[in-house]
């Protein structure tokens, strides 16, 4: 308006010239927005980026472990101390005294109270379990020398990684000058060398950064997945039923309705203060069991199987159900025979992104005592466990160098697992998906 | 028999029940004239029968096994020598522990070894006793239901009907169970929250500003005072969602406006997907990726700018609780900004508008409604979330504005509180239902709310 007179007389032209003189302001504006939303979506996508990189950055070591070639020499004095060779006599022998000498003969100079010690910790603790459990299945083997690979200790395993460095100051590492000697030695020997870690696999959880696996955790987690499979699929599927086809719509269903959208977003602790509660206190089921840790996580993704299938339900046309009462099906034959079955891909789909949500969670499992340090693998519902992401929880806080590499080992395993199951989840979809 | 015996057997007798009352209406529909002179399917006369075999028993074995204990424990007691049982009510629990003990575990702890010895060959005897007593009455259950089964079944009876019924009664059962979880809910937390209440104020709890929960063990010990005043725990709960929703506002509703209406086709695609990977990843994971990465990288950078960083800073658990919050907000506000009609886009642009005009003065203000009501459902999930802040954040209470230093939350302090030997009548143990109460309210009014809101905004435009 305020180039007003430079117009020719037409009303018109200003404002078209207004409209022009703002435009480069206007494009401007948008293509900051438009950055703006860019930047946001990259952001977005880095963070992701960076928080895939900097886990398998760090995790894909502790697939491999360090182990060592060992002559251990099993002489009957030391393994069987009664010379009757019974398990009782087996068991007590001095397995530590057979891994220590296998070292002290291949560094006959080293003497002393410390440099023997320094010595001896190069070999993991695991390696005199080993040597017991072998011993006693096979008493053949006393008197015998066995030459062996043997897992390291975790500092030895972190230096050959190369994540304690030589350079540092002698006493910022673990590692002494000797001991890195002596390391180089029985690497030049051949002696040293990683090797894929099956006890990753295999073992349940230890103290010993090197001897713990995560099998015992991946246990509790399948035994408490099978429970809330077993409790929250059915029953998911027959209150999604009940709402979607039976229920009249009144006050009470309206109710059920309000509840379920809620459930859904009520943090996960409080399930687990909940199961602490109820299912501990007022029933007194056992602690740290899978079974308690099935009933929480059941609850817990109750809601989001019920969400799913009734709008799996709701995709299946009215014309199904008027076809089959046409014929002079009942409503439950309806329901069960013609329905169900369309809308069963899913209901199914809705279950396997619930039970992911499941294997996820940490928080409730912590209320039910299913963070404690349990080294036996369980074999039932009942038994002590924990889970996949408790154990995470676990080892992160552990101060060890070679626990942040296994941490990030199991979190790339619980990743590997929720993928495959989304995927599924995907795949089901795509396979199954009706237009109609 | 053990239980899992019993209910092996009960299973096979129902099936076989299923067997002989198909086989018995078709007999009998033989009699009468073929299959249409049967009221129902035969298959529905054998599920009746089997309903008949099993049902019951099974409610019944789930009844014993409930009630046995407390039944056993009754009788144990009342056997023990007049002593003991005029103990007072707390050396009596104290003496039947340790009989449940030595029961399971051949621990006795307790004098009295040869009491306890007593009470719990006893115990082993009417725990054998119920067993017996459990497994014959159950199979007479399961016998009779098939007597009666065979008896009832007749080219009348309706069938269909009755099990549809009882098809129902189990559907609505189902439903119920989001009712009974709610109100399981609210009941744990609520009497422990009351038993706490009556030793500390509820004001004192809402309002005090000194939180350090550990009571004394003995009264000279220092730091030890037992105060709960949870202002602290909500200030520093609120810190870290506020830094969280900072980080997680902007970028999530500036990538949905892009994906939904800047972004290609193929763009999207690749897009969207990777943003639920985020939504997807175990909030243990992000609480590691906090501490291990985060919480050190923002603490170096404070250093180089000449700050004094907490190792535990509010700001890394606030960051990274907002990069897992990002696909929650995108996703919610996708839903919204494609739910605004196409219509209302075309009259802005013919009236000349440019894209960031039409999305900024037509889109948003239309999808506000649906915007905030997703903002406050990302609130409560920052609010109630627990593992990334039990891993990143601090443990003790500071009341603090300050993001560079450490804070701790409500659910920290649940997770500290409970995690560990416990006695459920401390103060301690019950402030943490408390804190879960205030937890379940807050949370609850706010999902509240935001369901609301985004109901009614939906139906603006249904």
């Amino acid at each position: 308006m305020s180039n007003m007179n430079n117009g020719t007389g037409s009303k018109r032209a200003p404002v078209v010239e207004v409209v022009r003189d703002s435009l480069p302001r206007r494009y401007r504006a948008e293509f900051i927005f438009k950055a703006m939303g860019i930047t946001a979506v990259t952001l977005a996508i880095t963070f992701l980026g960076l928080l895939l990189t900097s886990i398998i950055g760090n995790g894909y070591t502790a697939f491999q472990q360090t182990f060592i070639k060992l002559e251990f020499e099993l002489a009957p004095e030391l393994v069987d101390p009664q010379s009757d060779r019974s398990a009782d006599s087996l068991r007590a022998g001095n397995y530590l005294a057979v891994s220590r000498n296998s070292l002290y003969e291949l560094f006959p100079d080293v003497s002393g109270r410390r440099d023997r010690r320094e010595l001896t910790s190069l070999v993991s603790v695991g390696a005199r379990y080993e040597l017991q459990r072998m011993v006693r299945e096979d008493p053949g083997l006393v008197g015998q020398t066995l030459e062996m690979w043997v897992p390291a200790d975790d500092d030895v395993d972190m230096f050959m990684k190369g994540r304690i460095s030589r350079e540092a100051d002698e006493s910022d590492r673990r590692l002494t000058d000797q001991q890195m000697g002596w390391l180089d030695t029985l690497e030049a020997q051949g002696r040293l060398e990683l090797k894929f870690n099956t006890m990753l696999f295999t073992n349940g959880d230890s103290r010993d950064p090197e001897l713990a696996g995560i099998l015992g955790a991946l246990k509790g987690s399948f035994y408490m997945l099978l429970v809330t499979l077993g409790l929250s699929f059915p029953i998911g599927i027959a209150a999604a039923v009940y709402l979607e086809e039976f229920a009249p719509r009144n006050r009470w269903t309206d109710l059920i309705e309000v509840n379920i959208n809620n459930l859904a977003a009520v943090p996960s602790i409080v399930f687990g203060l909940l199961g602490l509660a109820i299912f501990l206190n007022f029933f007194g089921l056992p602690r740290s069991a899978p079974l308690v840790g099935g009933l929480v996580l059941s609850l817990m993704t109750l809601p989001t199987i019920i969400i799913a299938s009734r709008a799996a339900l709701k995709a299946v046309p009215p014309s199904i159900r008027e076809a089959a009462l046409g014929m002079g099906a009942s409503r439950m034959q309806t329901t069960f025979h013609h329905v169900v079955p369309l809308a069963l891909p899913g209901m199914l789909t809705g279950t396997i992104i619930g039970m992911a949500q499941a294997l996820g969670e940490t928080a409730p499992l912590l209320m039910i005592g299913m963070v404690a340090f349990i080294v036996d693998v369980p074999q039932g519902f009942t038994d002590s466990a924990t889970a996949l992401p408790v154990q995470i929880y676990l080892w992160a806080d552990s101060p060890e160098r070679a626990f942040v590499e296994r941490t990030s080992a199991a979190i790339m395993v619980l990743l590997g697992f929720l993928l495959v199951m989304n995927l599924l989840a995907v795949l089901l979809r795509r396979k199954f998906e009706r237009r109609w | 028999m053990s239980p899992s015996t019993v209910i092996f057997v009960l299973l096979v007798m129902s099936a076989t029940a299923f067997l002989l009352g198909r086989r018995r209406s078709l007999a009998l529909a033989d009699a009468g004239g073929g299959l249409q002179a049967l009221h129902s399917l035969p298959a529905h006369y054998g599920t009746w029968a089997a309903v008949l075999v099993g049902l019951p028993a099974v409610v019944f074995l789930f009844a014993w096994s409930i009630a046995e204990p407390v039944v056993i424990e009754r009788l144990v007691i009342a056997e023990l020598p007049q002593e003991i049982q005029e103990l007072g009510e707390g050396e009596l629990g104290l003496f039947m522990n340790d009989v449940r003990n030595s029961l399971n575990r051949d621990i006795v702890t307790g004098a009295e070894p040869e009491a306890v010895a007593e009470a719990v060959s006893r115990y082993r005897a009417l725990q054998e006793r119920s067993a017996l007593l459990r497994t014959v009455l159950a199979l007479a259950l399961a016998v009779g239901g098939l007597a009666l089964g065979w008896r009832t079944i007749s080219p009348g009876m309706r069938a269909r009907n009755r099990i549809e019924r009882l098809a129902l009664v189990f559907l609505i059962g189902s439903s119920l169970i989001a009712i009974l979880t709610t109100v399981g809910i609210v009941l744990s937390v609520l009497f422990e929250s009351l038993r706490f209440f009556q030793r500390v104020p509820v004001t004192e709890f809402l309002f005090g500003t000194n939180w350090s929960p550990q009571t004394a063990l003995r009264i000279d010990q220092v730091g030890a005072s037992g105060a709960f005043g949870a202002v602290p725990l909500f200030a520093g709960t609120l810190l870290i969602s506020f830094i969280a929703m900072l980080v997680a506002g902007p970028i999530g509703l500036m990538s949905a406006i892009y994906l939904a209406e800047y972004a290609p086709r193929w763009l999207r695609s690749v897009a969207k997907p990777l943003l639920e990977i985020l939504a997807g990843v175990p909030t243990v994971v992000y609480g590691f990726f906090a501490a291990l990465v985060v919480a050190p990288q923002v603490r170096s950078m404070g250093v180089t700018l000449g700050l004094d960083v907490a190792s535990e800073s509010a700001l890394a658990a606030g960051l990274v609780m907002g990069i897992m919050i990002i696909p929650f907000v995108s996703s919610l506000s996708d839903d919204v900004i494609n739910a605004v009609p196409q219509s209302m886009r075309d009259g802005a642009f013919a009236l000349g508008a440019t894209k960031a005009e039409t999305i900024k003065q037509v889109i948003i203000p239309a999808a506000l409604p649906g915007i905030v009501g997703g903002f406050l459902l990302a609130v409560s999930r920052a609010i109630g979330e627990t593992m990334i802040v039990v891993m990143a954040a601090g443990l003790a209470a500071n009341l603090t504005a300050n993001p560079l230093e450490a804070v701790t939350t409500v659910t920290v302090q649940i997770v500290t509180l409970l995690v560990g030997d416990q006695e459920f009548d401390s103060a301690k143990t019950l402030a943490a239902f408390a804190l879960g109460l205030v937890l379940f309210v807050v949370t609850l009014v706010l999902n509240v709310i935001a369901l609301h809101v985004v109901r009614k905004y939906r139906e603006q435009y249904e």
